[in-house]
């Protein structure tokens, strides 16, 4: 399935999507036994600065993302506003009661959808966060603010925002409909570059970590292999695996300013393999089921959270903030 | 000036391209950039040398040969091999280019300043073919594509304001090899691949030996020091010479101000760049 609203530049072609995409799925009537739910990445192309167009194909894409079965749709980072807003940051900053989100938590009630949007989120003491709403039922149900705010070569956050300072599990409502329980937690992009956040994550017992992300392709020259993707490439798989979870990346799509998003949002399983991918930068809108069952054979195969010694994690972490302490 | 370095492996392989998925990744910048700014078509001048010859064949590649515009703008003492370099470019991707002789304006210009050296004719020329090119622009609804590589932006070996000035440029970041290597992906006529480069001002008129250094040392060095981050110490333990790095360094130093916008005098609390921030793609 493919974005009706399309950029020049990005063209979309039905089939680069892959097979993992639903077509009319049965409505689930009694508790399945694999626990599947169909999650839907949204590669998504925002124009940037411009909320009210960005707002309108959110809009759309909720409603197309219910009706092909979707549980939850994951938009990918600041889906509301574009990234390299420099100075735009505060113009187009939006709160929990702003009009443009209230439209999201009426479009996941009317869709029975559960949806992952970002935004610039500013704080009552007027800071400027690059967050991602999780939204279900009509409901704010968990807000993410990035921690790690990359100000490096291209990127220049921190002299435009403030950084989160919590990572925070929460409770999915995506299985209510199979009668299964979710904990998952969002990372925002460079937060997945800092393994702790993963940790901390992983520590919380989740089954999900959803990145969404807006990363920028770089060390293009030699190809796609050995420039950012491949990173990415080997972060979502590792996660994945060594904390046994399933891992969706919703990477986002076009240009701004010359510097081009190179797509490949993917959902990872909890043994590492990469079951479903855009294999491009083209926008799209990415369909898998995600399965209970699939979790827990990874966790007897590898039961590494069982044996997870967070105690030895704390001692240690304690003696070495205790020798900081004391300089 | 110059001695031949030691081959250097892993310099070899930061310089190499995959060339397919570059050249994709530029049709889908030429595409979007075009077509974010509301038009629907490109104009290019087209010199018969590989740089405009690939950027010519990338423009037709991404947007269609009816949107694209090549101009070719001779002085009477271009190469003729120019002209039928230029036209077989125009030939294989099935464009028609317009030719706009600068001869009449140019010489116009200096009967008045009969002593002018031939920098200044060269950065004239530039500047004539710049202005037709944008003059062109208006006309056919089409916007201006760049033609400077990474070697001559930063070597500063352009006419600011002329051959620099552009909308969009697709090759900006690749070094003149590279180029090369693109241009040989998507088989640009023989004689545009082959031809020593030359930016055709005067007669014989040489990239390499004005420079004094072959294409293949100057990115090698640049690709160490500016990609790489290698000090200039690095860079000749590598075993370039090092009155070549020097010269190298030199020239970026000193070109510095052909890559930036005029310099604004500080007044407000918020100036235009300095604190008044926005990307060029503001609201696109």
């Amino acid at each position: 399935m493919v974005l009706e609203r399309s950029r020049t530049g990005v063209i979309p072609t039905q089939e680069s999507v892959p097979e993992a995409t639903a077509s009319e799925p049965e409505p689930i009537t009694a508790p399945d036994p694999s626990g599947a739910v169909i999650v839907a990445l949204a590669q998504f192309y925002p124009r940037l600065g411009d909320v009210g167009v960005n707002v309108a194909a959110h809009l759309t894409t909720i409603a197309a993302a219910a009706a092909g079965g979707a549980g939850l749709v994951v938009f990918p980072e600041l889906s509301l506003t574009g990234y390299f807003l420099k100075d735009q940051a505060p113009e187009v900053a939006l709160t929990l009661d702003s009009p443009e989100v209230h439209a999201l938590l009426d479009a996941s009630r009317a869709g029975d959808i559960d949806v992952v949007a970002g935004l610039i989120l500013e704080s009552d003491q007027h800071r400027f966060y690059n967050a991602s709403l999780y939204i279900s039922g009509g409901d704010v149900v968990h807000v993410h603010r990035k921690v790690y705010l990359p100000t490096y070569g291209l990127f220049d956050e921190q002299r435009y925002l403030a950084a989160g300072d919590r990572f925070r599990a929460f409770d999915a409502p995506l299985g209510r409909r199979t009668h299964h329980h979710w904990r998952a937690g969002i990372l925002i992009c460079e937060d997945l570059w800092h393994p702790t956040s993963a940790a901390l994550l992983a520590r919380q017992g989740v089954d999900l970590i959803i990145c969404p992300s807006a990363s920028p392709g770089r060390g293009l020259l030699q190809g796609e292999a050995v420039g950012t993707a491949s990173s990415y490439d080997v972060m979502t798989r590792t996660y994945a695996q060594l904390f046994t979870t399933y891992l969706l990346y919703c990477n986002r799509s076009g240009f701004e300013d010359g510097v081009g998003f190179w797509g490949g949002s993917r959902v990872v399983d909890p043994s590492g393999s990469v079951v479903a991918e855009v294999p491009g930068a083209q926008e799209a809108v990415l369909f898998h089921s995600i399965e209970r069952s699939a979790l827990r054979r990874a966790r007897v195969a590898y039961p590494l959270l069982r044996d997870e010694r967070n105690d030895v994690n704390d001692a240690e972490t304690d003696r070495l903030r205790r020798r900081h302490t004391r300089g | 000036m110059s001695t031949t370095p030691r081959p250097i492996d892993s310099d070899a392989d930061t310089l190499a391209v995959d060339a397919a998925f570059v050249i994709e990744r530029l049709r889908g910048f030429i595409a979007d950039g075009v077509r974010k700014v509301g038009f629907e078509r490109v104009i290019v001048g087209l010199s018969g040398g590989v740089d405009s010859s690939l950027v010519t064949a990338l423009a037709v590649s991404s947007l269609g040969a009816d949107n694209v515009v090549a101009v070719f703008m001779p002085y009477r003492s271009s190469d003729p091999q120019s002209q039928i370099d230029a036209l077989a470019v125009c030939d294989s991707l099935g464009i028609a280019a317009k030719v706009v002789d600068i001869t009449p304006q140019v010489d116009a210009y200096f009967e008045r300043f009969p002593d002018a050296d031939r920098t200044r004719r060269g950065n004239k020329m530039a500047r004539e073919r710049m202005s037709i090119l944008y003059d062109h622009s208006m006309a056919e609804r089409a916007l201006v594509l760049g033609t400077s590589n990474k070697t001559e932006l930063l070597l500063g070996y352009g006419t600011l304001f002329g051959d620099m000035a552009s909308a969009l440029n697709p090759i900006g970041d690749l070094y003149k090899t590279q180029v090369y290597a693109l241009a040989r992906a998507l088989e640009l006529p023989h004689s545009v691949l082959t031809k020593p480069p030359s930016a055709d001002l005067w007669v014989g008129q040489s990239d390499e030996d004005e420079l004094g250094m072959r294409y293949a040392v100057v990115d090698s060095v640049l690709n160490l020091l500016v990609d790489e981050r290698r000090s200039r110490a690095e860079v000749i333990a590598l075993g370039f010479d090092p009155g070549d790095v020097d010269a190298i360094v030199a020239r970026v130093r000193g070109s510095q101000y052909k890559r930036r916008p005029p310099v604004i005098a500080k007044l407000s609390n918020r100036t235009i760049d300095r604190e008044f921030r926005y990307p060029r793609d503001w609201g696109r």
